[in-house]
């Protein structure tokens, strides 16, 4: 489990709080405000695409260290709900806080992802044409404009920060291959060290383990664990068996909206998610 | 502590395998353009074999401009994925740009012997136009094919990447933007000598145009900068902005969520694309000695994407070669056979998409791949950039 | 009908009774003076209109002479007394023909077209009474009043009131003018116009009209006729707005099928609207060779061999390049542009370099004529019915057939309809060559009101792609509303900036619109879903 934390120790690092300062302009009202232990404010969300609703009225709040799981029936709103959190797509009304000051609907997505919040897509989306290394170094946390990107010189550390990262997600011996001719479960493991490189204070997870052997899902589940407590962790999952196993507090999403909330056996005896999932 | 060449990305590896060999290439070559071509030019008479005519000089000079052309082309769709029909724009107005110091050369040796420019005597026009004032300095005009061109790129850049308007629509808005550019220098009311454009040029800093010397310094001109051209762009897809552009290209969601912003990446490459066209334009105009409207047809335009394509994407170099093969090949038909020459454009266009997604580069390292595997049965097939 | 019938009466009445014309009165038409003669044409109108016409028509044409004293009309061989209008023999042996200069054909043919204000012939006086609008003046008074007493058409009488107050202008009484002003205010002619306008205007020092009520109802009267005019010129340039937006729509529809549903990039539609347009030509010629008698409707034969002839060329294009790039609409772009290089230089060796002349058949020639100043020509009007034909049958192939279902299927999921049994390969064949058909039908339309050449097909490129990328991809109601309200806002702003630029503005305005609007325009459907 050491390994585990070590690329992520650096919550602390002046570097970041010094990158943050100077993209100043970005961060809205400043640094993201926990003092209510609250990360993430989902209120009255409405989202609707040609007349249908794909939310409605959807209210959810994710608390700092948090792991949740969403589960729900196709169409429940999932990856709308992702869409919105990371500014792919904008309410229609709602309001969205990252923290208690943030208010993300105002931020494009790159802002988004420079406050603090990292987003694992249903479909594993790696560049392809880079090796697995550089899919790395350039999710790594760092300053991302353009003046910089032009003369960035990779240091030691960061290089240190890819091999642990690299080894933690194991595909170091994959370090120089092309991403595109990884399996299925290792480009799903390669997004989320992408992730990981991110430094991100919330991770959104759209089914993370969707295409993985079931040792790959139960690494991985251990890997999301080990993450909670400094990290927030929101989860999308159709795998009942991993949604188990994180054991966490789970949300069901039907027509847009939350049906139920609670623990995994809470949610699966409600009268309601057994309609929604089973028919009537 | 893993090994270091793990820390070298595996492009700027690729870059490095014939780092020595290109640079023996460019040394060869610079040489050739700044020394051998002269003395061929100026030192050895006509009748000599070697000697090199004002035909050819002014052809390859030409070419050479065109590969500039090229290779700012591949930067902006080869790595950056953005096919740009409009890029006939930045060139002409490059050399539209060098053109207004050309015509003020000519001073009172027109054909009215005025101090304007023919065409304006010709359309009764007593004084220069705003925009023409300074265009006596070189210095100035210089500066104007730097400015002028970039900036207007940046500003539909600007807009175009901010609308995440991408792919085809980015093409159809381009071809859009220099047909209207032409309409607009079609008109005499521009101020840019309507149809026939600059010609006449006589001087160019004082010195004769049509001189030997001059020519042989234009066309070294050209070789220098086109050596400096693909220097900087190997430079930039090599350096970690090269990897953000490729993939921005592959996956530009990916990329914007992992926090940077297209927009800016895209609108550099765009706006030095658009610069190193102008650049190639302002060599050109001299060389040949005119410009016009036609210059930003949308035939011209797309005809750039065809010496990328032809070459081959995304690997620098290709796009010189195309560029120097269908111009060749241009220059030869016209003369030869006029009316077989669409058919060959025709057919090069349908063949270099349909069997040659690499162009003739890819097509080459395909082929020398093929040749190791057959010498080393066990060697893994190698893997080329795909573009 | 009944008062025709009664008119015509009177007059063979009135002409069976020719009261012979007092001989004085013909005498100084012979005269050497101009002046005199001015005064005797007048006079004579004035005073025997009825017999004075064919008198003063010989005399317009050089046939009214002088035999001795008396004076006569030469009608080929025979010689009629100019007076009683009988025939004189024996033949006089020698006549003198009356001589007119300029100025006396002038006054000559204003008092001749009053005269013919009396004719039966209804198109007669209605031409008449034209040419007097911007002919009359204060002799011809009398004149008008008779025949405004005696016309009975509301159109004519309208336009002889028109006549009468031109004539009034002239008048020496302010009343007379006043009236006379208020009159013209009716009128939408740009020449009235120009006939007030001096009203309005000093000459040195002093109004040209002196009364102040007069140059005031005069300037009412000219601002609404200006009204009038710019609604006709509005309404003139609505139409032509109108009539190139049909020319787009026909340009763009088969685009909207290609491009807007099947989602490829077709550089080479342009050559498919030239494929059309040839064919009206070569069908001109097989009409002028084998059926010359029905030359007149070579076009209806031509549109479906333009049809065929784009949609196999656009087949072929589909079966050789296009399908083997599906999904990679800037390689598509590319080679379909090689196409159209290719198909531009095979027009170029098969038809000659020149462009070639297709004739108007003549039931598109002409035009109606809504007010003075606005025409509406005939192949226009007959284009904009065309494309509004064109889009219903494709609406319906699209919407009602069993193809037009297929081609959504696979539009919308290539892989569930080829699960179910569409032959997807087919289905983009066939909707290939039906929207390259419909580029030749559109072709055979521009054959009648633009140039045939082998480069015609770039001019219409830049301008289809607009349309469809304007109107929103994947939807014919756009690309129709695109289609229309470009060509209107065209027209438009040509009014007051000059083609050129008006086409400048408009390609900028569509830069900015993308740019402003790129979602609401690019409702992406089928193959060009993003991921």
């Amino acid at each position: 489990m050491n390994a585990i934390d070590l690329p992520l120790n650096n919550h602390d690092n002046p570097d970041w709080d010094s990158g943050t300062a100077e993209l100043g302009h970005l961060l809205k009202p400043g640094e993201l405000d926990l003092s209510h232990k609250v990360i993430l404010y989902l209120e009255d969300i409405t989202v609707s695409f040609d007349g249908f609703r794909a939310l409605n009225k959807l209210s959810l709040a994710i608390d700092a260290g948090e792991l949740r799981c969403i589960i729900g029936p196709n169409g429940a709103g999932k990856t709308t709900m992702m869409d919105v959190i990371t500014g792919k797509t904008r309410p229609d009304e709602g309001s969205v806080f990252f923290g208690q000051t943030i208010d993300l609907t105002r931020l494009s997505e790159p802002e988004i992802a420079h406050v603090g919040i990292g987003r694992k897509f249903q479909k594993p989306t790696i560049f392809e044409n880079h090796t697995v290394f550089e899919n790395l170094e350039l999710a790594m946390k760092t300053d991302k404009r353009v003046w910089r990107s032009l003369f960035a010189q990779l240091d030691s550390a960061a290089g240190d920060r890819i091999a642990e990262t690299l080894q933690l997600i194991r595909l170091d011996a994959q370090a120089d291959r092309l991403a595109g001719l990884l399996s299925h479960g290792q480009k799903q493991w390669l997004e989320i060290g992408m992730l990981l490189m991110q430094e991100p204070k919330l991770l959104l997870l759209d089914e993370p383990v969707a295409g993985m052997t079931d040792e790959e899902t139960e690494r991985t589940g251990e890997l999301f664990l080990s993450l909670a407590g400094k990290h927030s962790l929101v989860v999308v999952e159709h795998d009942m068996a991993f949604v188990k196993q994180l054991g966490s507090k789970v949300t069901v999403l039907h027509e847009g909206s939350v049906l139920a909330e609670g623990t995994l056996e809470e949610v699966q005896s409600d009268a309601r998610v057994i309609e929604v999932y089973l028919g009537r | 502590m893993r090994p270091s060449p793990a820390r070298t990305p595996l492009i700027v590896r690729l870059g490095q395998s014939f780092d020595m060999r290109s640079w023996q290439m460019a040394g060869l070559f610079a040489a050739f353009a700044l020394f051998a071509v002269p003395i061929m030019h100026l030192a050895l008479p006509p009748d000599h074999p070697l000697h090199l005519s004002t035909y050819f000089i002014t052809l390859i000079g030409k070419i050479l401009c065109y590969a500039i052309v090229a290779v700012a082309m591949d930067l902006i769709w080869g790595y950056g994925g953005i096919l740009s029909l409009g890029h006939g724009l930045f060139f002409a107005l490059g050399g539209y740009a060098f053109g207004m110091y050309l015509m003020r050369q000519i001073g009172r040796d027109g054909s009215y012997q005025s101090d304007l420019p023919d065409f304006m005597v010709f359309l009764d026009w007593k004084e220069l136009p705003w925009f023409w004032v300074g265009s006596d300095s070189f210095v100035w005009v210089a500066l104007l094919v730097l400015v002028v061109p970039a900036l207007i790129a940046f500003v539909f850049g600007y807009f175009a990447f901010r609308s995440r308007i991408k792919g085809v629509y980015f093409s159809i808005i381009t071809q859009a933007l220099t047909y209207a550019a032409m309409l607009l220098f079609f008109r005499n009311e521009t101020g840019f000598g309507g149809n026939n454009g600059f010609t006449d040029f006589k001087r160019i800093l004082g010195y004769s145009i049509t001189a030997p010397e001059t020519r042989v310094v234009l066309f070294g001109l050209s070789a220098l900068t086109l050596l400096g051209t693909l220097l900087l762009a190997r430079t930039l897809v090599t350096s970690k902005y090269g990897r953000i552009l490729t993939a921005i290209r592959d996956a530009e969601s990916r990329v914007m969520f992992i926090g940077y912003n297209p927009l800016w990446y895209k609108l550099f490459v765009w706006t030095l694309s658009a610069l190193l066209c102008a650049v190639a334009g302002a060599l050109y105009v001299p060389q040949v000695g005119i410009i016009n409207p036609s210059e930003m047809s949308v035939a011209n335009s797309i005809e750039i994407a065809i010496w990328v394509a032809v070459g081959g994407r995304g690997t620098l170099i290709g796009p010189v070669i195309g560029a120097f093969i269908v111009n060749l090949a241009k220059s030869w038909f016209t003369v030869s056979f006029p009316e077989y020459w669409l058919f060959f454009l025709g057919t090069l266009f349908i063949v270099a998409t349909l069997y040659l997604p690499q162009g003739i580069v890819g097509l080459c390292r395909k082929l020398r791949a093929g040749m190791k595997r057959d010498r080393h049965p066990l060697a893994p097939a190698a893997k080329g950039v795909q573009a | 009908m009944r008062t025709t019938g009664l008119l015509f009466c009177g007059w063979l009445l009135s002409t069976a009774c020719l009261a012979a014309i007092d001989p004085t009165l013909l005498k100084p038409l012979a005269s050497e003076d101009s002046e005199s003669k001015i005064a005797a044409i007048a006079a004579l109108a004035q005073a025997a209109p009825d017999e004075a016409l064919p008198v003063l028509k010989a005399l317009a044409d050089d046939s009214l002479a002088l035999a001795g004293e008396r004076v006569v009309i030469v009608d080929g061989a025979r010689v009629l007394d100019a007076a009683s209008h009988t025939e004189i023999k024996p033949t006089p042996a020698a006549t003198e023909t009356i001589g007119i200069n300029n100025r006396v054909r002038r006054e000559l043919s204003g008092a001749l077209a009053a005269l013919r204000l009396f004719s039966t012939e209804r198109a007669v006086r209605w031409q008449a009474a034209q040419e007097l609008t911007l002919s009359a003046d204060a002799k011809m008074l009398p004149l008008l009043d008779k025949a405004l007493a005696v016309e009975t058409d509301p159109e004519i009488r309208k336009r002889l009131q028109l006549a009468h107050a031109q004539a009034s202008l002239g008048s020496t009484e302010a009343g007379v003018r006043l009236a006379a002003v208020r009159v013209l205010g009716e009128s939408s002619d740009p020449n009235v116009r120009q006939m007030l306008l001096p009203l309005t205007e000093k000459r040195g020092d002093a109004w040209i009209e002196p009364d102040s009520a007069v140059r005031a109802a005069a300037r009412t009267s000219i601002r609404s006729i200006e009204q009038r005019l710019a609604w006709a010129d509005n309404l003139g340039r609505a139409f032509t707005g109108l009539s190139l937006g049909s020319i787009l729509l026909l340009a763009a529809l088969g685009l909207a099928i290609t491009y807007g549903v099947m989602g490829v990039i077709n550089m080479a539609h342009g050559e498919l609207l030239m494929v059309g347009a040839y064919s009206a030509w070569v069908m001109q010629g097989v009409f002028r060779a084998y059926l010359p008698g029905a030359i007149d409707w070579y076009l209806l034969a031509a549109l479906p061999v333009g049809f065929l002839s784009a949609a196999l060329v656009g087949i072929l294009m589909e079966r050789i390049v296009i399908r083997h790039l599906y999904g990679r609409p800037l390689e598509t772009l590319l080679a379909t542009w090689g196409i159209s290089l290719f198909l531009m230089q095979v027009a170029r060796t098969l038809f000659g370099a020149q462009n070639v002349e297709v004739a108007n058949p003549v039931w598109m020639a002409g035009g109606i004529e809504v007010l003075p100043n606005l025409m509406l020509p005939w192949n226009r009007i007959i284009i904009v019915g065309f494309s509004i034909a064109v889009l219903a049958v494709m609406w319906g192939i699209l919407n009602l057939s069993r193809l037009g279902m297929f081609v959504r299927a696979v539009t919308q999921n290539r892989a569930m309809a080829g699960c179910v049994g569409v032959p997807t390969g087919r289905v983009d064949t066939l909707a290939f060559g039906l929207g390259a058909g419909i580029a030749g039908l559109g072709g055979v339309a521009l054959s009648q009101i633009a140039n045939v050449g082998p480069d015609m097909g770039q001019g219409y490129i830049v301008d289809s792609f607009m349309v469809v990328v304007l109107g929103g991809v994947g939807q014919l109601a756009g690309a129709v509303w695109a289609a229309l309200g470009l060509g209107v806002f065209t027209k438009f702003l040509e009014g007051w900036t000059g083609a050129v630029v008006a086409k400048i503005v408009v390609l900028v305005f569509i830069i900015i619109f993308i740019q402003k609007r790129p979602q609401g325009l690019f409702a992406l459907k089928g193959r060009f879903v993003e991921s």
